[in-house]
């Protein structure tokens, strides 16, 4: 039975090292019920890996990763009641019709997800190629595929590793509403995604990987107030507003430009600032937030800044701690 | 997809408990798997199509041609009775043939997955990983009883065919009746396997271990060659009953009068002492790897 209070990941110092290179290092997970949790880094920054080792496909070097409480290392097949999910492109017997396929995963799923197929082959419209070989599937049905096999579980956390690679632009925008669908129906969902507009439409919390390490783990909006708390302001003098706006104490990357003054600062330093202007006799015109978009921040964390680029873990984790202290972003660790 | 309608849960919440699959359903589904795979039928296409080619080939022979030069008992009776046909079918058969055919499948099984990447789609089923080695290793094995088999009711069919349903004379000279040959050509069989499904042992740890299909059936063919070059070697001849190959002639025991039980129980714990380390490393092999191909 599953664990009904247990978290649906929980990882600790995980570690996972192929000889001298260090796939994994040291990352702490916290995905909760009714997350739609966004797991993103650039390629080769450890994301796969994490969600094999989270399935049991493959043993930590070090650490502990549970679902719902259990380990897969300890647990076996136990652990993954109620997860389902795939790594890298769903895979499938070429030789076997979709039907097939399924079938044969539902009878290792047992649980009566035979009498599931149906209906998921409805979900994922794959009704009218169910008795096509898989081996004459795009790319995109097999995708599609794969949510069906992930759907005959019923799971309650649901793990998906790039799903919406490789699909058009009308299959990618149905996979996103399906995900939004199914966290409407309760089901956590752990998104691995290059796809930054999608984890930022679909994701409610993120971690953000980059050698291997999470540089940021919490909620997109904290990251974004964090990271972006930009403001965009025009005055009735825009040059005499930026010398206030320069001797102001907690206002950051003042500039001027074709659309007034951006600079960056806090919702208190906002508030000094105005009355600030109004002392100056300055209208303020407009003044306006701008968050920053996950884009940007991503850059920013995985990056090191505009340009830069981490060479190897610990300097890139470094350089993006730095950076992100400066822009207001607190890393992890 | 049709996730954008606004209808109830996609999906019930799953019920708690939830009874897990079988072994026996793993296994029945890795037999599935083998049938829907041209491969699996090379192998029994090879054990139908020898015997015929080797019926259709005796008969089109002078009668006085069969059993000159021969060293066994049973191709001089070729003509005489159509059960010499299946035992000189094992004869020649058994030293590479059928541990090539029990190879295909033996050594494809674990690593053609892995390389497909479909043994991760299993693994994160509801089934343990041991429940799946044991199905793959079951279904290896059947395959490699089928082979056999298949290859001796060809030959019998084919021999009885061309030749009649007569009695016939064992290695120790002994006529037995036409009934009791055929029984002892299948029992015969039967004992084959003891080190065929050795062979199809090792084959499946090498697919476990190497992850590579090709390696793994040449790996196996190479064990059994390598084991007859070593019996070869002039100074060793205190292994060589210990060495897998020999075990192959065990069935002959069968067709002595009385039964020679020796040859045959020798051979059991010989090829044990080969089976069980490699389907117990291969066990633990699998039960441990990272599952990260495809």
């Amino acid at each position: 039975m599953v664990a009904d209070d247990a978290p649906p990941v929980k990882a600790r110092d995980l570690v996972k090292r192929y000889d001298d290179v260090v796939a994994v290092d040291h990352i702490d997970l916290n995905v909760q019920a009714g997350d739609v949790y966004g797991f993103l880094g650039p390629n080769g920054a450890g994301k796969t890996t994490t969600l094999r080792m989270a399935l049991g496909l493959i043993t930590p070097s070090e650490g502990t990763v549970e679902l719902f409480g259990r380990d897969p290392l300890r647990h076996g097949a136990r652990a993954l009641q109620g997860v389902a999910g795939f790594v890298e492109a769903p895979r499938f017997y070429p030789y076997l019709s979709a039907r097939k396929n399924l079938e044969l995963l539902a009878a290792l799923d047992g649980d009566g997800a035979r009498e599931r197929i149906a209906e998921v082959f409805e979900i994922v419209e794959l009704t009218a190629r169910a008795k096509h070989r898989v081996g004459g599937f795009s790319h995109g049905m097999r995708q599609r595929l794969g949510i069906a096999a992930a759907l005959l579980r019923r799971p309650r956390l649901l793990i998906l590793d790039e799903p919406a690679t490789g699909l058009d632009p009308g299959g990618m925008r149905d996979m996103r509403l399906l995900i939004r669908r199914l966290a409407g129906d309760g089901i956590t969902v752990l998104l691995s995604s290059h796809q930054l507009p999608e984890v930022q439409e679909l994701c409610d919390r993120v971690a953000i990987v980059d050698s291997g390490r999470v540089v940021y783990e919490g909620a997109l909006a904290d990251l974004r107030r964090q990271g972006g708390a930009g403001y965009r302001l025009r005055t009735s003098d825009d040059a005499r507003a930026l010398e206030v706006v320069r001797k102001a104490p907690s206002i950051e990357h003042a500039s001027i430009g074709e659309h007034g003054l951006g600079f960056q600062a806090d919702e208190r330093a906002v508030g000094e600032l105005s009355l600030a202007l109004a002392r100056e006799r300055i209208a303020i015109l407009a003044l306006t937030p701008e968050l920053a978009t996950l884009e940007d921040l991503f850059f920013r964390l995985t990056e090191g800044g505009e340009g830069g680029s981490g060479n190897g873990a610990a300097e890139s984790s470094a350089g993006a701690a730095s950076s992100a202290t400066t822009s207001g972003v607190v890393p992890v660790g | 997809m049709s996730a954008a309608s606004a209808s109830p849960p996609l999906l019930a919440a799953p019920a708690a408990g939830a009874r897990r699959p079988s072994t026996l359903t793993v296994w029945r589904w890795e037999l599935r798997k083998l049938i829907s795979q041209k491969r699996t039928f090379l192998g029994f296409g090879l054990a139908v199509v020898l015997p015929l080619i080797f019926v259709i080939v005796q008969s089109l022979r002078e009668p006085h041609d069969h059993g000159h030069g021969s060293d066994s008992i049973f191709t001089s009776q070729i003509t005489q009775s159509g059960l010499a046909t299946p035992v000189l079918m094992l004869h020649f058969l058994s030293v590479f043939m059928l541990p090539l055919i029990a190879s295909l499948v033996a050594g494809d099984i674990v690593a053609n997955e892995d390389g497909n990447g479909t043994l991760k789609t299993i693994l994160t089923r509801s089934v343990d990983r041991g429940q799946v080695f044991t199905a793959k290793a079951l279904a290896a094995m059947l395959y490699a009883t089928l082979a056999v088999f298949l290859s001796a009711a060809v030959a019998t069919a084919a021999g009885v065919a061309a030749w009649g349903f007569n009695s016939i004379t064992t290695f120790s000279g002994t006529v037995v009746s036409a009934p009791k040959g055929l029984l002892l050509v299948f029992a015969a069989n039967a004992v084959y396997l003891i080190p065929l499904l050795t062979v199809a042992s090792i084959a499946v740890l090498l697919s476990t271990t190497t992850r590579n299909s090709a390696a793994s059936v040449v790996g196996s063919i190479g064990v059994v060659i390598l084991l007859f070059i070593v019996a070869q070697i002039p100074g060793l001849e205190g292994v060589r009953p210990y060495l897998l190959t020999e075990q192959f002639e065990a069935w002959h025991g069968l067709l002595r009068t009385p039964t020679d039980w020796g040859p045959i129980l020798h051979s059991l714990w010989v090829c044990a002492l080969y089976a069980v380390p490699s389907l117990g490393a291969g066990y633990l092999v699998f039960l441990r790897r990272d599952v990260a191909g495809g």
